[in-house]
């Protein structure tokens, strides 16, 4: 049953084949038995989602049902949920019970999706690697001794040793694609704007993007249709119409260009995992596509820009954690003044990533460096954004590595964080220019799945899911499960 | 005088939308603390601000009335600082791109000349939620029921050369809000308040000297009192041979004292950027011409119009024009008695204006409303009453004691004006008093003010004085 698909599971519920009691007691059982050993959820919500199973087969008995309604999910654990505890794994929220839903959550549960639990994440989505969460690292399904990626490290966990059928994720420079790409299993990041952030807690507002962990392309159709659209509680979310993507993916193909930015493949790329994608890239080319060689000019600039631009952000979004009116809160100190009081609360409910992050964020936003940092920082990503801009210009797609190589072990790059932030070096472009992109499971390299980046223009997600299906239609990479949880 | 005081004011206009600037909660002032406020306003996680159009109309309206430029497109910024009555740890405020910039402001000083104050500019903002620190045992209680109402910020040039002037601008601006029906101008709920910017100069300097910062000064009084006595303490330090230090400073009416707020070790590096939450504003001509159009007559038209069509001395019709509800009152009397305009704007500024002082209240809730004004200058106008009688039956109509006709019908207060009637009273005062007539006939011509007093006071004033008069001469000169 965990090996079918969400398109496939959508047909189960609706031909009765399946209850959705039955197959949510499935996934919980599984998470039951597993999830000791890999730490991909930070909360199950077990009577919960049985209970929205059983309206959802009322729902399904009386002909009332969406394609969604019964599937059961995971929730990334930075989208609040009304009345369960949301932590975004840091201490500061350990005790953080959400009054209200996201409008992610919200429309996923009016569909009649079924919340499995939430799943664990680096702390307030800083890291690469799901290291920095406060409730432990989450473990690669393919090596427990490796990490799944991240932030959305449990996400992709969860959805890779098939705990959940697909989950839910927030992509900020690559939180969705990165752990998609270590852990095998398909990623989308959505173009800025195009799914509320309305209830997702904001790490770097310009850039936070919710989107999904899927086994597919066809499934992460599914799941963008019901979570897409304008919500008038967001003012960056855009007001456009939503296609049906998951009709659109399976319609025939036409003729595409894909760009391929050569300097990707610079001696920063793992050699295999160069000649997997290359190979990709090649069964695209097979498939009718054309490809081009391109250049993006100042794409070397993204990662810099990205660590001066996001820190600057979170400093200021992560203000109103001060444990006075919810969050963790020290033992105050008799007569102990307010201010410090404050450095207290945050100083013990913030793990290190974030108070680096807080610090360099306060540093490049302060008189006397905001010109030379924040303000170059933005003009770096204008210009990487109309290197995209003028790259669409003739070609449809620009395909290359998700990441520079396969996961890497726990505990690897945690006393460098340089070395951690260049794991985002291919992933961090789209965000800067706000674009759609996919990352798909395209091959092994050492026993360890890759992934093959995917970009598309803004709004064009429809093609972006069309291109990701035909290439898993004609290729199996994205099926496979690791062998512990076949 | 050697020195020049330098002014300029940031006035804090509290608009009057229903909802707060980012978030749906009600604005409504005196609930119970934290009753009004969203999970927007108590910056939960997840939350975001959704702009409210009303402010941006309201922005425009100040920018329109005071020729300001309107900025095609303005940027919301952050302005990061930790303070309790901030929860997000942040104000949402305009920085670099304000929404108006470049307008000004005609004051008329008391001698009659006029002052043009410069805008430099006037942006959007949240305010803050409030401190309570009475009735929390050595604690301070938050209140977040103000936290994220609509601020307009008006920030003027360093135009203003006194105290007096100062205050006269702060009236000025208070009173154009209030006609814009933007902000309501409660000073005691703290709905328009203001900073003061002051530095002191040599005459005859064109330098700017060093700046204090006097922080919430919440009346027109403590306005004019904290400037005098800032720059007093300035021009005393300098002249001992100090120097002035920029700061903030706050005003202590108490004491009759500035001092500091905090130390200059303290000052805040805000870290100001873009809000990254929302979208730059952008204001197109349509919106513009709408509001242009949809703009009230303004206190200055108003006051020329009221010189040429009422025919109103200028200073009549610079104070019946300093409220909206006052000018609104005099031309609805104005408009539908038959007496003069003149002989209306005296009611408006005399009578009515003294009872509203005396009760503490405000035009609105006169209890003569002005068809009921009106009607009582036409019955001066038409002989009904006099002038003296009119003032004891509007005195009565404000006690609630019925309307103009009722109580000149109830006391009998119409005026006494036929002859024979007259001619009886007349007759009778002469006769009660042989003494004085003997005096008039000896010559005492002031001696008939007393007579006539007689008779009006035999009348309970209800006589025709200038019948009474003519009545009293032509019995004299017969007798």
């Amino acid at each position: 049953m965990h090996t079918r698909t969400l398109a496939q599971l959508a047909g189960d519920l609706r031909a009765r084949r399946i209850s959705s009691t039955e197959l949510t007691r499935h996934y919980l059982d599984r998470i039951e038995r597993f999830d000791d050993n890999l730490n991909a959820f930070v909360t199950v919500t077990a009577e919960q989602a049985l209970a929205q199973a059983a309206a959802a087969d009322k729902r399904l008995a009386k002909g009332e049902a969406t394609l969604l309604t019964g599937i059961p999910l995971a929730h990334k654990d930075i989208f609040c949920t009304a009345g369960v505890k949301t932590s975004c794994a840091s201490r500061m929220l350990d005790n953080f019970i959400a009054p209200y839903d996201a409008g992610v959550v919200e429309r996923l549960a009016n569909a009649g999706a079924v919340m499995l639990g939430k799943t664990n994440m680096d702390e307030f989505a800083m890291g690469s690697s799901n290291e920095t969460s406060f409730y432990g690292p989450v473990r690669n399904p393919w090596d427990r001794t490796l990490v799944p990626g991240g932030s959305s490290g449990g996400s992709a966990a969860a959805v890779a040793s098939r705990m959940a059928p697909a989950a839910t994720g927030t992509d900020t420079g690559g939180s969705i694609r990165q752990p998609a790409a270590l852990s095998g299993i398909t990623g989308l990041k959505p173009t800025y704007g195009r799914v509320s952030r309305y209830g997702m807690i904001a790490f770097a507002s310009s850039l936070d993007q919710a989107g999904v962990l899927t086994q597919s392309a066809e499934d992460a159709a599914l799941l963008l249709e019901t979570m897409a659209g304008f919500d008038e509680r967001d003012s960056t979310s855009i007001d456009e119409p939503v296609p049906r993507y998951s009709q659109v993916v399976g319609e025939p193909w036409e003729n595409v260009t894909i760009g391929v930015p050569e300097s990707f493949f610079d001696e920063g790329l793992d050699a295999d995992n160069a000649a997997a994608v290359r190979a990709a890239l090649a069964e695209l080319t097979k498939l009718g596509a054309k490809l081009k060689s391109i250049e993006l000019k100042y794409i070397n600039l993204s990662v810099p820009a990205y660590y001066v631009v996001a820190p600057a952000e979170a400093s200021s979004n992560l203000s109103r954690f001060d444990g006075v009116r919810f969050g963790h809160r020290a033992e105050r100190a008799a007569g102990e003044d307010l201010i410090k009081f404050y450095m207290r609360n945050r100083g013990e409910g913030f793990g290190a990533e974030v108070k680096r992050r807080i610090l360099t964020g306060t540093y490049v936003l302060s008189a006397g460096y905001f010109d030379a940092y924040y303000l170059q920082a933005q003009k770096a990503r204008k210009l990487i954004s109309d290197d995209f801009a003028n790259a669409f210009r003739s070609v449809d797609f620009v395909a290359g590595p998700t990441t520079p190589s396969p996961a890497f072990g726990l505990g690897q790059k945690t006393s460098n964080p340089i070395e951690m932030y260049l794991n985002d070096i291919y992933t961090i472009g789209a965000n800067l220019a706000g674009l759609p992109a996919m990352s798909i499971p395209c091959g092994f390299v050492r026993n360890l799945p890759v992934g093959l980046q995917l970009v598309a223009p803004p709004l064009h997600e429809a093609q972006l899911l069309k291109l990701a299906h035909h290439f898993q239609r004609a290729t199996d990479w994205h099926a496979r499960v690791p062998a512990s949880y076949a | 005088m050697r020195w020049e005081i330098v002014i300029g004011l940031e006035i804090h206009a509290q608009l009057a939308t229903k909802a707060k600037i980012f978030s749906g909660a009600s604005t409504k002032y005196g609930a119970a603390p934290n009753s009004q406020a969203s999970l927007v306003d108590l910056g939960y996680p997840g939350v975001l601000p959704v702009l409210n159009a009303d402010c941006v109309t309201m922005a425009v309206k100040f920018g329109l009335a005071t020729g300001c430029e309107i900025a095609r497109r303005s940027v919301f910024a952050r302005k990061n600082y930790f303070y309790p009555d901030l929860p997000k740890g942040y104000q949402i405020s305009q920085y670099e791109l304000p929404i108006v910039h470049g307008g000004k402001i005609d004051v008329v000083l008391e001698d009659g000349s006029t002052r043009t104050v410069g805008i430099v500019r006037a942006h959007l903002e949240e305010d803050a939620g409030k401190s309570l620190h009475e009735d929390f045992a050595g604690m301070s209680g938050i209140d977040l029921n103000r936290a994220g109402t609509g601020l307009l910020e008006i920030v003027s040039a360093p135009d203003l050369r006194s105290a007096a002037e100062a205050g006269a601008y702060m009236r000025k601006v208070h009173a154009l809000v209030r006609y814009l029906g933007i902000c309501d101008g409660n000073m005691q709920e703290g709905s328009f308040r203001c900073d003061a910017n002051v530095s002191v100069r040599r005459h005859g300097e064109t330098k700017l000297g060093t700046r204090t910062e006097l922080k919430n000064l919440n009346s027109f009084r403590f306005v004019e009192q904290a400037i005098t006595i800032e720059a007093e303490r300035q021009i005393e330090l300098i002249e001992g041979g100090g120097k002035v230090v920029q700061e903030t400073r706050l005003y202590d009416p108490d004491r009759e004292e500035t001092r500091p707020m905090r130390s200059k070790e303290e000052a805040n590096d805000y870290r100001y950027f873009p809000d990254p939450d929302l979208l730059p504003v952008s204001i197109d001509e349509r919106l513009v011409a709408d509001v242009r159009a949809s703009l009230p007559e303004l206190p200055d038209a108003k006051r020329e119009r009221f010189i040429r069509d009422y025919a109103l001395p200028a200073y009549d019709a610079q104070v019946l024009t300093v409220e909206r509800p006052l000018a609104d009152y005099f031309e609805a009397v104005a408009k539908s008695t038959k007496a003069a305009p003149k002989i209306a704007a005296n009611w408006v500024m005399g009578e009515l204006t003294a009872a509203l002082n005396r009760d503490a209240s405000s035009v609105a809730d006169a209890r003569v409303s002005a068809p009921a004004l009106a009607l009582l200058l036409d019955k001066i106008a038409g002989g009904t009453i006099s002038g003296k009688i009119a003032k004891e039956v509007f005195e009565a109509v404000w006690a609630g004691e019925g309307t103009v006709e009722e109580i000149i019908e109830k006391r009998g207060l119409t005026q006494i004006s036929d002859t024979a009637s007259i001619d009886k009273l007349v007759a009778e005062v002469i006769a009660a008093n042989p003494a004085q007539v003997e005096q008039f006939r000896a010559g005492k011509q002031q001696v008939l003010g007393f007579l006539v007093g007689q008779i009006m006071k035999a009348s309970r004033g209800k006589a025709n004085p200038q019948q009474v008069n003519e009545a009293l001469r032509k019995q004299l000169g017969s007798v």
